[in-house]
């Protein structure tokens, strides 16, 4: 929004340049966001916050600047021609004829400038209606329009504005259309009210009415678009027809053209929430609609109102017909509100005294009544523009605006009480140091991701349903995601597309699930994924243990190598035996992947991305997956390291050279060797694996190695010997040919 | 200095005990220098030449020269003399030996030692996380504890206990991403992304009685297309201290201090009016600029980050408004009784300006070569 300081100059004797103006009523919250232009075309670019619908124009602004400064707001009192006088006038003012029309406006004015005054209202009934001369008014939805003010003006010529006010506007980026029209835009800009100008000759039926539209209604709007309107639509109607949306934009057909000489001005106060549903459901958000939804001032009806018909006869001349029309079914008064010293001080720490809480309320135009002894409170009456203020904190928060914010002085609190963390962040930063040290780079991915992606990458639990959005960005992140899989993928690909091989990435998040019962659950994921380069990449010199040539063995010893990052993390925490099994979501390689468990629950699934899925992400290489469940997984402690006494005693190592059938496992081997309770066998491990040459299609060679120790003595040959023949028993007896 | 032989005067036995050990500590230094070769060939000849040798010098000169009386002591005193010289150049000849054979033996296993190491690689925590972290770290040792909670928020919580009333357009600035069919619910009990991470301030007060400190950190959602500024997801810490003694004071103390504690001691701090429905008295808080110093240049260039204005907006924050406090009175939370302030930071646009990276939308990729700037 553009406000031009040369314009608040007028209502306001500044002595400080626009700079420096900027820079002070930013400083009191009526921010200058930027300063374009120089000279009387200087613009101000304001950002206003949505309290603060009173500064949205240029005395609002100036109201500020005089309270900065300390100087007078000078009033805006339009001087109207006695021709009101000549039709009967109606309201409450009756005969009193022009004198008593610009006392009103001035008791108006005096109020914005900082004065109370009482303001007229007529009697309320269900309607409301004024129905003498000059223009009938018939509100029948007074709760929904408590105030319709209009006057009408005769005889006058439609024709370009005066260059002043043409001038004005265009520096708001304002389209200067014609002197009537244009009289109803400066007056927004000048003191925030919108008004409405309507061709007196097109209102039908010579009234108007305020009412709820009828299903099916159209009007076609100012900007040339039909609107079918509904029940729910207010309009300003004419007796045939609606000829506004209220609060919104006026209508098409009774607009001001070159041929309009008689005007019906229109001056109202809406209610903000009909305003603001109104402009959502036409998608029509304008310059009235803003300030009416945020509240308008229910005391400038008449003085907006005088002031468009003082402009529209400066400059096209005519006549006005009558009074002003002042249709108000309540009062707006705002009960006042008793502000205690005392508070002020206890939340803004004891700075401010009475003198200056009355000085500052004062010159925004509040009114104070000291209560109590020596200035311990006022009772505060609150200004008509300001509908933002209610409470005493309000108050508290104007004082703090003025006194200045870098005025207070800065002060630590006093505290004892405990330091608590999150339950699971030892948990958490654990497994993030894991995985940075094992080179996997921390990588935040967005939470949405598409329908295709979220049934193919469902790990949803029972009868649980995805998260979609209401308004999605895009089709491609129209659900939350149920699983951290696709996104890591996006990133693998990403880097794969621009020659980035030696990909290793983790993340750790939420997914999204809306349970059978309809709660959201949003249980906790980490995820790896790295390139076949990057795993084959971190195979440490000897750690081979495949050494047969072909796919198969590269294959079986890139799938040890993620499986090794993978135990690495899991190995962080308390958990006796892992076992591992096949049974992997669809997404994973068949036989290049594995679920990690611990007493039935399984922890992690991880291995290569099956080959359908990496050729539909159009990968360029393979890569490797793992998903943690982390709810499972830190439900378990972290590991805590214990001492076990160094060996005395040397170890005895002996290799078993056997083959065995594809279908027999290393696990089942371990199974086995664990079952004969050696005491002093310390380790069994495979170290060398082989096939093809002289091994038959379908089976392997393997050679094992046992480690023997005791903790009280050095074995004898005897023994190791003994207990080797075991071993080489239980494993003929899975079927292993032991090889010479 | 080389060694030159004096003229004795005194043949005392103390002048020539002097004398002689003067003599083997030069002797002794000498040979400690030498580097090469060429170095102990001279060493050998300076000493033990026939013809004008150190030691044919101290023969004729201090021989030669002695009174009668003290001749026999002289002569023996010069023999143990040049014993001792010819078992320090022997000496030194061997040692000199050793050494150059040991460095015959390494010189020819030398590595080149300027070669690139082999380094194992190491991940990077993200630049987002590890700002996040710095923050909470610096409100932990102010007292604050760690709080969390949904990103599935209830219209509740994310608006209406924080005095967002239905249908009030201080909502339209929160460009809220709504969860489908929700239209049968009450409209407070309808899910929709949190906007901000301030619902959590209503769920802690909601479990536990003042006196609180916390920071939450977490992820938010807007609807805000991509760009080089913008995500649809960001990042938040949130926090709030509510007790009796509260004031606006304490609300710009501690915020100057964690400002200091993140930024550096120079930074200077600046707070503007401002409207968050919340909060009230309500704030922005400005920092002096740590691109460029709050000069507002770099060099001769403007200062981008700051738009040349020398501050940089940095967060919101204000006083806990009454309204708010209302929501959770019956915990102890009485307006009357307590007050508070909250404050509320986008993380991803202070590590953008940490690091003065030019595109939000890098943090998303998981580009490699844009994360491993931060190992």
């Amino acid at each position: 929004m553009k406000l031009s300081p040369q314009w608040v100059r007028d209502y306001v004797d500044l002595t400080v340049d626009d700079r420096r103006l900027a820079e002070d009523l930013t400083n009191v919250g009526i921010a200058v966001e930027g300063i374009t232009g120089s000279g009387a075309d200087t613009d101000f670019e304001m950002e206003i916050g949505t309290n603060r619908p009173d500064a949205m124009n240029h005395y609002g602004v100036a109201r500020e600047a005089a309270a900065i400064y300390d100087l007078p707001l000078k009033p805006i009192e339009p001087k109207l021609t006695s021709a009101a006088k000549a039709a009967s006038p109606s309201g409450s003012h009756g005969a009193a004829g022009s004198r008593a029309l610009s006392k009103q406006a001035r008791d108006t004015l005096s109020k914005q400038a900082g004065g109370a005054a009482s303001k007229q209202t007529q009697s309320t009934t269900e309607t409301v209606a004024v129905g003498s001369a000059p223009f009938p008014i018939t509100v029948e939805e007074p709760q929904l329009c408590p105030r319709f003010t209009g006057r009408v003006i005769r005889g006058t010529r439609i024709k370009p504005s005066p260059q002043k006010i043409a001038h004005r506007l265009q520096l708001l980026d304002q389209r200067p259309i014609s002197n009537a029209v244009d009289a109803t835009n400066y007056v927004l800009w000048e003191i925030g009210k919108p008004t409405h100008v309507f061709d007196l000759d097109l209102l039908e039926g010579g009234k108007i009415i305020v009412r709820k539209a009828r299903n099916g209604e159209m009007l076609k709007t100012l900007d040339g678009v039909e609107r079918k309107l509904t029940s729910e639509d207010l309009v300003v109607a004419d007796a045939k027809k609606p000829v506004g949306l209220a609060g919104v934009m006026g209508g098409y057909d009774t607009m001001i053209t070159e041929k309009t000489r008689n005007i019906l001005i229109e001056s109202a106060w809406w209610d903000p929430v009909t305003i603001r549903k109104a402009s959502r459901r036409h998608a029509l958000h304008t310059d009235a609609s803003h300030r009416f939804e945020r509240g308008a001032d229910f005391e400038s009806t008449v003085l907006s109102c005088d002031r468009v018909a003082e402009l529209i006869l400066e400059s096209g001349g005519g006549e006005l017909v009558g009074d002003v029309v002042d249709v108000a079914s309540k009062k707006m008064d705002q009960a006042p509100v008793v502000l205690r010293v005392s508070e002020a001080q206890r939340i803004l720490g004891g700075k401010v005294d009475a003198g200056e809480i009355f000085r500052i309320l004062k010159k925004l135009g509040f009114e104070l009544i000291p209560e109590g002894q020596a200035d311990a409170q006022f009772r505060v009456h609150i200004p008509s523009w300001r509908l933002d203020v209610e409470r005493e904190i309000d108050l508290i928060e104007e004082i703090a605006r003025l006194h200045g914010y870098d005025k207070f002085e800065n002060t630590l609190p006093a505290y004892s009480g405990a330091v608590i963390e999150l339950p699971d962040a030892a948990k958490e930063a654990t497994l993030r140091q894991r995985a940075l040290a094992l080179g996997y780079n921390e990588a935040v991915s967005l939470t949405f991701i598409s329908h295709a992606d979220a049934e193919k990458f469902s790990s949803l639990s029972a009868g649980a349903k995805v998260l979609e959005l209401e308004n999605p960005l895009s089709e491609e992140a129209s659900v939350m995601r149920t699983s951290m899989i696709p996104g890591m993928l996006d990133m693998l690909a990403w880097n794969l597309n621009r020659d980035t091989e030696d990909v290793r990435l983790f993340e750790m998040g939420r997914v999204y699930e809306l349970s059978a019962t309809g709660e959201r659950i949003e249980p906790r994921r980490a995820c790896l994924g790295a390139t076949l380069t990057a795993v084959q990449g971190s195979f440490q010199q000897g750690a081979v243990l495949d050494v047969s040539k072909g796919d198969r063995a590269a294959a079986a010893e890139a799938f040890r190598s993620f499986k090794g990052d993978v135990e690495n993390l899991l190995a962080a925490f308390d958990s006796s035996e892992l076992i591992f099994d096949r049974q992997v979501a669809e997404y994973f390689h068949p036989g290049r992947a594995a679920r990690a468990l611990v007493e039935g629950t399984v922890l992690a699934q991880f291995g290569q991305i099956h080959p359908d899925v990496a050729a539909a992400q159009k990968l360029r290489q393979d890569v490797f997956l793992a998903e943690l469940d982390l709810e499972k997984l830190y439900q378990r402690g972290l590991r805590k390291a214990q001492f076990r006494t160094l060996p005395k005693y040397p170890a005895v190592e002996r290799d078993f050279s056997f083959i065995f059938a594809d279908s027999v496992s290393f696990e089942e081997m371990r199974k086995t060797v664990n079952h004969l309770r050696l005491d002093e066998l310390r380790d069994f491990r495979p170290v060398e694996i082989f096939r093809g040459g002289a091994i038959d299609a379908g089976k392997y060679s393997i050679l094992l190695r046992s480690t023997f120790q005791s903790s009280e003595r050095t074995l004898r040959e005897d023994e190791v010997a003994q207990w080797s023949g075991k071993i080489v028993a239980a494993l003929q007896a899975l079927g292993g040919t032991q090889r010479a | 200095m080389a060694y030159t032989v004096p003229k004795l005067t005194d043949y005392s036995a103390a002048a020539l005990e002097h004398a002689t050990g003067e003599c083997i500590r030069s002797g002794t230094a000498e040979a400690a220098s030498i580097q090469n070769e060429a170095e102990l060939k001279a060493f050998r000849d300076r000493w033990l030449a026939r013809k004008n040798g150190i030691l044919t010098q101290i023969n004729d000169s201090w021989l030669k020269g002695a009174p009668k009386e003290a001749k026999r002591e002289a002569g023996f005193r010069v023999n143990e003399l040049k014993v001792r010289i010819h078992e320090l150049i022997e000496s030194t000849e061997r040692d000199y030996r050793h050494r150059a054979q040991i460095y015959d033996r390494v010189s020819s296993v030398f590595v080149d030692i300027t070669l690139p190491g082999i380094r194992r690689p190491i991940g990077a925590e993200h630049p987002i996380i590890r700002t996040m972290n710095e923050i909470v770290s610096v409100f932990q040792k102010l007292g604050y504890s760690v709080a969390d909670g949904p990103v599935v928020e209830t219209d509740y919580y994310n608006f209406e206990a924080l005095n967002f009333p239905p249908n009030h357009p201080a909502r339209d600035t929160q460009d809220t991403l709504f969860i489908a069919n929700q239209q049968s619910k009450p409209q407070r009990e309808r899910l929709l992304l949190r906007t901000h991470t301030s619902p959590v301030q209503i769920r802690t007060m909601e479990k536990m009685r003042p006196p609180i400190r916390i920071v939450i950190p977490g992820q938010v959602h807007r609807n805000d297309p991509p760009d080089a500024s913008h995500s649809p997801m960001f990042h938040q810490i949130e926090g709030l201290a509510v007790d009796t003694n509260i004031t606006f004071g304490d609300l710009k103390g501690t915020l100057d201090h964690a400002m200091k504690a993140l930024f550096g001691s120079s930074v200077k701090t600046h707070f503007r009016p401002s409207f968050f429905p919340f909060t009230e008295p309500s704030a922005e808080l400005y920092v002096t600029c740590f691109i460029c110093g709050g000069s507002g240049k770099r060099g001769s260039d403007p200062c981008r980050p700051c738009k040349q204005t020398g501050w940089i907006e940095v967060l919101g924050c204000g006083m806990v408004d009454p309204n708010v406090f209302e929501f959770v009175k019956d915990n102890g939370y009485d307006p009357k009784k307590v007050s508070g302030f909250a404050f509320g930071m986008g993380v991803d646009r202070l590590a953008l300006l940490k690091y003065s990276v030019d595109d939000l939308q890098l943090f998303f990729q998981g580009d490699v070569r844009f994360l491993q700037q931060f190992a």
